[in-house]
């Protein structure tokens, strides 16, 4: 099996004024190469947390991550992070957010010319042309998170990490943006996980879904595979079998066993 | 059939009345149109009206308040021992004549004061900004500097700025220089303050794609850092020249040589009241030149 992101056994210990908070523990998981996974759970369950310590944001207390058999340390170009909040630089045109990273990754090997291609061409892949030398607050939620996604796939990292992407857009814009999600990492082959607080965003993306208890000291409850023939239709998942399947083992975790307490 | 297609009825296939009316999706009447192009003339009217008495009254009021501040000046006026408006501008008239005359070291044009007057303030208040944006952001980055800063900063911050002005006599031998050194002293601490908390609150998720992106320290600072603080800094910037033209007039009131402040106190001297109220418009006017020009920079880095 290929072993292409492997956490072992990661917990993460926040040290807090009233003392040691456990919020993750006994994490084990292996992700293949060009595989989509959902992390789900209810909030404060430490989703974004397991998410920051494979983009090397935090580092954790026990345990360890490997990306491509060498540990995870810091951050890197080499995990292309999309926030919630898209985290644009406000000062800088759509095309020179993109151009940052594209720079950043790979200004030794290429050419200028070819570097200004690779950032045209990720705004190609959102469709995003138009808006080049738009500045974020001139554009609209999906289009920031759609340049976010650019950003982060055009320094062509091995895997693609995502915070509640589409987390405040509205619902039919969001619709929109998973649709194109699925469209790019197809095109692209890419490893992606993301986090999220939407099942069917949860069920309808993913290769499988990670089911996380709720926390403090979280960890993985269950792991659904989700064997759905790609490329999914959304119109025709309302209606197919498996899908509704899925979506029930997913509402079952969270609303019978993992039941908030709030 | 046919018909059945091209009514919106959703479901081509079931056309039965009852059936259309529980699918609940009934096409939408469209609204009668016979009074809308009227409606609209009459809103488009209203709103051109509304919109010429805003208008008005954005310009009546500014000339409404002057009028009534004249009206006052020329009342007290009246009272005998100040110049009235009139008096006043054949006054401004003379000295406005002929800005850029020289008879002698400390009798010199309007231009002249007001250019001395603006070097002195350009130089202390450059030597403040050169220290004090960089002091700002080495306090704001590093908790142990801010420590370090913060108790000689809350010392020297209150202290009004006249009172460094022996100091810099002392030290600089000299009028000019010492003029200098107060604006220096006064105008730095709203620099360093605010490039200091611009530091301090740059979003988190700025400093997240930085280490994401492992930018280089110079990236960092020039596509993340410096942008993200230079409104701040700005703030800082306009507070500071406000401070540096307050403090230059009465600097220059004890040091003296040519500039407005001199100005001011050689024609109280010589009895000259009509060219001390034409100094304090125009110190007004430039203070007023100054803040708007800054504030104009820095709507030029407003990113929202």
């Amino acid at each position: 099996m290929d072993r292409y992101l492997n956490i072992d056994q990661a917990g993460m210990i926040f040290e807090t004024r009233k003392g040691a908070f456990t919020a993750l523990r006994d994490i084990n998981l292996t992700i293949q190469k060009g595989e989509f996974v959902t992390l789900i759970g209810h909030s404060g369950c430490g989703k974004s947390t397991l998410l920051n310590l494979i983009a090397g944001l935090s580092t954790p207390t026990s345990g360890y991550l490997f990306l491509s058999e060498r540990q995870i340390t810091g951050p890197g170009p080499d995990r292309g992070v999309v926030f919630q909040n898209h985290s644009l630089l406000p000062w800088l045109t759509c095309f020179e957010n993109i151009h940052l990273a594209v720079e950043r990754v790979f200004a030794e090997k290429e050419s200028k010319a070819q570097l200004r291609e690779r950032t045209q061409k990720a705004l190609e892949m959102v469709g995003l042309t138009q808006a080049a030398d738009k500045r974020p607050h001139e554009i609209s939620g999906g289009m920031k998170q759609r340049v976010g996604i650019a950003r982060a796939l055009a320094m062509e990292p091995k895997v693609l990490l995502m915070d509640e992407p589409f987390g405040a857009l509205d619902a039919l814009t969001r619709a929109r943006l998973q649709d194109e999600l699925m469209r790019i990492v197809a095109a692209t082959g890419s490893t992606v996980v993301m986090v999220t607080h939407d099942v069917d965003e949860a069920v309808l993306l993913a290769d499988r879904v990670v089911m996380m208890t709720n926390g403090p000291a979280a960890t993985i409850g269950e792991i659904l595979s989700i064997d759905l023939p790609r490329p999914r239709e959304r119109l025709a998942m309302a209606s197919e079998p498996r899908y509704l399947a899925a979506r029930k083992a997913v509402l079952e975790f969270l609303y019978q066993k993992q039941l908030k307490a709030a | 059939m046919m018909t059945a297609t091209i009514s919106a009825t959703p479901d081509p296939v079931d056309t039965s009345p009852e059936k259309t009316a529980a699918s609940a999706v009934v096409p939408h009447p469209a609204a009668p149109t016979r009074n809308a192009a009227a409606e609209q003339a009459a809103a488009n009217l209203r709103i051109a009206v509304r919109r010429r008495r805003e208008i008005a009254a954005r310009i009546a009021a500014p000339l409404l308040g002057l009028l009534v501040f004249l009206t006052i000046w020329f009342a007290v006026s009246q009272m005998g021992s100040i110049p009235g408006p009139a008096k006043t501008w054949e006054a401004a008239k003379v000295v406005f004549s002929d800005p850029f005359y020289k008879n002698g070291p400390n009798d010199q044009g309007i231009g002249w004061k007001i250019g001395g007057s603006l070097s002195r303030v350009a130089m202390g208040f450059g030597l403040a900004a050169l220290i004090g944006i960089p002091l700002g952001f080495i306090i704001g980055r590093f908790l142990f500097m801010r420590n370090m800063a913060e108790p000689v900063i809350s010392l020297l911050r209150p202290v009004s700025p006249l009172a460094w002005l022996p100091i810099g006599l002392l030290v600089f031998k000299g009028a000019d220089p010492a003029a200098i050194w107060t604006i220096f002293i006064s105008s730095i601490w709203p620099m360093v303050i605010n490039t200091a908390v611009g530091v301090q609150r740059i979003p988190q998720d700025y400093l997240n794609v930085a280490r994401v992106l492992k930018l280089s320290e110079w990236k960092v600072f020039s596509k993340i850092l410096f942008p993200a603080v230079l409104p701040y800094m700005l703030t800082g910037v306009r507070l500071a020249i406000g401070v540096a033209w307050l403090v230059i007039v009465a600097a220059e009131m004890l040091t003296g040589g040519v500039g407005l402040g001199f100005w001011v106190w050689d024609e109280w001297n010589n009895l000259k009241v009509e060219n001390i109220i034409i100094a304090i418009f125009v110190i007004g006017i430039i203070g007023l030149l100054l803040e708007y020009s800054l504030l104009l920079l820095a709507r030029r880095w407003q990113y929202d």
